[in-house]
């Protein structure tokens, strides 16, 4: 999330007056409750003359949740959003991803947090949320790829606890290597590939003679010559 | 017929009666033949036995009768016979038994012959010839034949060492062993063939240990030949066929495959001096006699490979060598002699695959990779892709030094495309070759556009139009600027008054065809800028749409030095002009002033100007007079500079290339490599990565040789440009995004 300097007061919504609404309700009145629920907390942080919630929002918005804006929660929210463009939500993504989580109200919101991060964990859902994290960040139209400095930032966020040992090693290699000053989408892939398929910190199974993208091979080499 | 049975004791009297003579005459006793009588009595006393009604049916007995008959006669007759025979004699003893035993056999089963039609079948026993058979197998066989063996096996090893012997006894003893194998070789195999293959294996292991270090690879093989056609001839004559193969094969092994690498590496006569001294029909015994063994062309193909690989380093090394130890010496001169020896070498070797290997694939590819080892070196820091080109420069220009004929000169070019093959990096080939082509078509006065288009042509043929399209464009831009250059005097003809006052020529480069050169922003004398407005009022005429850059590096200018001794004409580069034109008007000059009046840059300047005043011709005079230019030097033209000819060519040494032309192949190659990873792509659709790194590297062999990490990067790249992508389940495959 791009820092902004200064903070915008928000009203925390009341939550002693919601009624509960799992999501599941059949009833179409109650419905619109929930949908008006999820708007009102929508238009709280929302920049009203963009119509979306921006980056100075979801500021607040974080800071409301108790979390820091660059968790790794919040990522994992804009991915249950399904939002297309960092540090902004549409009032459509908004709605979609609130409804999905079954949350209308900020303590919801709240204690939700928490359930992301295991469904997130989820195989069938890691693999996605991986890849979302990557085309997060590319900002710019036709951007292809994403600058080595956030590069590494954006893995100890989201593969730093899982793999500590191989991604502090291969955030000290992208460091000091001079053949890329960006990453691709393919590359950023197989980061994940080769924490999950190659031992650490021997790299045994490594075979550079296979699909791995170059850099992967580099990595490796200087890896081996570093422990010879 | 009598209807009356016949009693067993009765009918087997009979019998007896006629096996009785049938001992007789096998004994050799006078006697005379069975006659037909005789015989149908004996037939239908049995056949009456065997079709009485019971009890009176005497098959069963008849059968056994039949059986001790065999037996008795065996152990009173034959056993005492071979008990006191030894070696060759109790070898000719039995043979005789037995022919005598099969004599017996079969005339008592023509007697008992009705037993065969019904009641061996009848009852599942074995036939009568059968039964024949086995009672001598049982009764002798078992008892003498590892004595038989024995002296089978010491026959053949007397023959082997020399002597003659009875083969026809052997061939029948040999066949005994067959034949009590009824209908399987096991016999033959288990109590003979074993046992000789290993005696032979043995035997040949000795000779061949002892002839290797006693006798010349020639002699040698010539000796293995012939106890190869001896051992033929054994199994034709006595030895059973099926043995052959596996024979030949032991001796192969033993005599050839054990020794070949110290029999063909032979210090004083093995391959490489067989070789030297042109010995034809020895190299053709040796294709000859590894050819009959599986694999054998494979040893010797490797040794054939490796010796190509030491002659040709060889020479390498010597014009290694030869350089670093001149003081002096013409430049590439030693390269031009590596060149010569590199396909003189080619040529003998291309002879003797024809008359000694039948060129056999094998030694084609064993000298395809000899000479790539050593096509592939650099000498004196010239890639040997740069030492062919300029060899092949060295021979179109005007005929080389040698003024060759028109002939040699094709046939010397066929050869340099041919070496070609073997260098792996024939893109840096083509750029030396263009660089130096231009120099030949702008310099060279009389090249040969023949030779020119039919080294090109035949550059083509082998490795296809990429090597060769842009030369092809550039001679072709040579001859289009002769045309030009007619239309352009027409064009000065119609309009006098634009005329500059000078002779000049412009030949009009395409861009793209030739090679790139740097562009110098020199400030002309005068008459030139006339010249160049004029042409460019011309060439506007022509077209609209080409931009014109004016090359002068590359143009040659004619000057009339006006010197005391006398006047000559100086021909000289068109940079070099620019500088002495500027001493029509200033005596002395420093050279600060001549670099602000020309605008060239120091590196440049201090080459035309030492080409001028410190180099073998002193058209100008240096202040001081030391022999490099330095930035505080100034010059005055030389009025007493003389000369013995009246037109002298003023050389300007050429800038060293070789860094400029590798770094832009280097350049290249990666737009290459996108080139075909793309053609590959949109071909095959979908393909694993393995398979896209291997057709990468074929598709690109003919101009170089691209590797692994260079590909990937490639790869990575074209991901990146959305033109494919990994597959999401199979991370080793990649799709096509069209």
């Amino acid at each position: 999330m791009p820092p902004r300097a200064s903070k915008r007061k928000s009203a925390p919504p009341n939550s002693s007056s919601v009624t509960s609404s799992d999501g599941r309700s059949v009833s179409s009145k109650a419905k619109i409750k929930e949908l008006e629920k999820i708007d009102r907390l929508f238009n709280t942080y929302a920049n009203s003359s963009l119509g979306m919630i921006d980056p100075e929002g979801i500021e607040a918005l974080c800071s409301d949740l108790g979390v820091d804006y660059t968790d790794v929660r919040i990522l994992m929210l804009a991915w249950k959003l399904k939002a297309e463009k960092q540090g902004y939500f549409t009032q459509d993504e908004w709605q979609t991803g609130l409804k999905a989580l079954g949350v209308d109200s900020l303590s919801k919101l709240k204690k939700a947090l928490s359930d992301l991060e295991k469904e997130v964990e989820k195989p069938s859902n890691y693999e996605d949320f991986y890849t979302y994290a990557f085309r997060y960040c590319l900002t710019e139209e036709k951007q292809k790829s994403v600058d080595i400095e956030s590069i590494c930032e954006l893995l100890n966020l989201v593969l730093g606890v899982q793999f500590r040992p191989q991604i502090d090693s291969l955030i000290e290699y992208l460091k000091v290597q001079n053949d890329y000053k960006v990453i691709n989408s393919d590359q950023w892939i197989n980061f994940l590939r080769f924490c999950k398929e190659i031992s650490f910190p021997d790299l045994e199974n490594y075979d550079a003679t296979q699909a791995w993208p170059l850099i992967l091979d580099n990595y490796v080499e200087w890896m081996r010559e570093k422990h010879s | 017929m009598g209807c009356e049975n016949i009693e067993f004791d009765q009918g087997w009297g009979e019998m007896e009666k006629g096996i009785e003579k049938l001992k007789r005459i096998l004994a050799g006793e006078k006697e005379t033949p069975f006659t037909s009588r005789e015989y149908m009595t004996l037939y239908t006393t049995i056949y009456n036995m065997c079709n009485q009604k019971a009890p009176h049916d005497y098959s069963e007995q008849l059968y056994d009768k039949y059986k001790k008959t065999l037996d008795e006669y065996i152990t009173s007759i034959v056993l005492p016979s071979l008990k006191d025979k030894h070696d060759e004699f109790m070898l000719r003893e039995l043979v005789e038994r037995w022919l005598n035993h099969k004599i017996m056999v079969k005339w008592l089963t023509r007697f008992f012959h009705y037993l065969d039609r019904y009641f061996i079948i009848q009852k599942s026993v074995p036939a009568l010839n059968e039964v024949g058979t086995t009672c001598f197998l049982n009764l002798v066989y078992e008892d003498v034949h590892p004595t038989v063996q024995d002296i089978v096996l010491s026959l053949i090893d007397k023959e082997r060492e020399g002597d003659q012997i009875d083969r026809a006894l052997l061939k029948n003893a040999l066949e005994i062993f067959v034949e009590m194998g009824l209908g399987q070789m096991n016999r033959y195999q288990d109590d003979f063939e074993a046992r000789f293959l290993q005696e032979t294996t043995n035997y040949y292991s000795r000779k061949a240990s002892k002839w290797i270090e006693e006798d010349s690879c020639p002699d040698y093989l010539l000796k293995s030949e012939e106890c190869l056609k001896k051992e033929v001839d054994r199994v034709s004559s006595y030895l059973h066929s099926s043995s052959e193969t596996k024979l030949i094969k032991k001796v192969q092994h033993e005599l050839l495959v054990v020794y070949v690498n110290q029999l063909l590496e032979k210090e004083d006569s093995g391959i490489k001096v067989l070789f030297r001294d042109d010995k034809v029909d020895d190299l053709s015994r040796t294709y000859r006699v590894y050819n009959k063994i599986s694999q054998g062309l494979d040893l010797v193909a490797n040794v054939f490979k490796q010796h190509v690989t030491i002659e040709g380093t060889a020479f390498v090394q010597q014009a290694e060598e030869a350089t670093s130890n001149q003081a002096s010496n013409t430049p590439g001169g030693h390269e031009q002699v590596l060149v010569k020896n590199i396909l003189e070498l080619h040529d003998n070797y291309m002879t003797y695959l024809n008359s000694c290997f039948q060129n056999h694939n094998l030694f084609q590819k064993a000298l395809k990779e000899a000479f790539e080892v050593f096509c592939n070196k650099t000498v004196n820091g010239s890639p040997s892709a740069e030492i062919l080109a300029s060899f092949a420069d060295h021979i179109l220009r005007k005929g080389g030094s040698e003024k060759l004929s028109d002939e040699v000169i094709e046939e010397t070019l066929e050869k340099v495309v041919k070496l070609l093959q073997y260098v792996i990096d024939k893109d840096v080939f083509a750029e030396f070759y263009r660089k130096k082509l231009a120099r030949r078509l702008l310099f060279d006065r009389g090249t040969n556009d023949d030779h020119e288009r039919s080294i090109l042509s035949k550059l083509k043929q082998q490795f296809g139009a990429p090597l060769t399209s842009k030369m092809e464009g550039m001679v072709t831009d040579v001859v289009l600027a002769k045309e030009h250059q007619s239309s352009f005097q027409e064009y000065l003809r119609n309009n006098p008054d634009v005329h500059p006052g000078l002779d000049f020529t412009v030949t009009v480069l395409t861009t793209g065809f030739w090679p790139s050169y740097k562009w110098f922003d020199l400030s002309l004398p005068s008459e030139m800028v006339k010249c160049v407005k004029v042409f460019k009022g011309f060439y506007e005429t022509k077209t609209k749409h080409r931009k014109l850059t004016w090359i002068f590096s590359l143009g040659t200018s004619h000057i009339n030095g006006k010197f005391e001794p006398k006047p000559i004409e100086l021909i000289v580069s068109t940079h070099q002009a620019a500088v002495l034109l500027l001493f029509n008007a200033s005596e002395r000059l420093s050279y600060s002033e001549i670099v602000a009046q020309l605008n060239l840059a120091h590196d440049d300047l201090i080459r035309l100007l030492h080409s001028l005043s410190c180099a073998k011709y002193k058209i100008l005079n240096k202040e001081p007079s030391s022999k490099s230019i330095s930035q505080s030097d100034s010059f005055k033209f030389n009025p007493n500079f003389t000369d013995k000819m009246r037109r002298i060519k003023v050389p300007l040494p050429p800038v060293d290339e070789r860094k400029k032309v590798i770094e832009d192949v280097d350049k290249d190659r990666p737009y290459a490599i996108d080139a075909a990873i793309v053609r590959i792509m949109k071909s095959r659709k979908v393909i694993t990565h393995q398979q896209l790194i291997s057709e990468t590297i074929e598709q690109l062999s003919r101009m170089f040789k691209p590797n692994i990490k260079a590909i990937k990067k490639r790869i990575e790249d074209l991901i990146t440009r959305d033109y494919m992508e990994r597959d999401r389940d199979n991370s080793h495959m990649f799709r096509y995004l069209a």
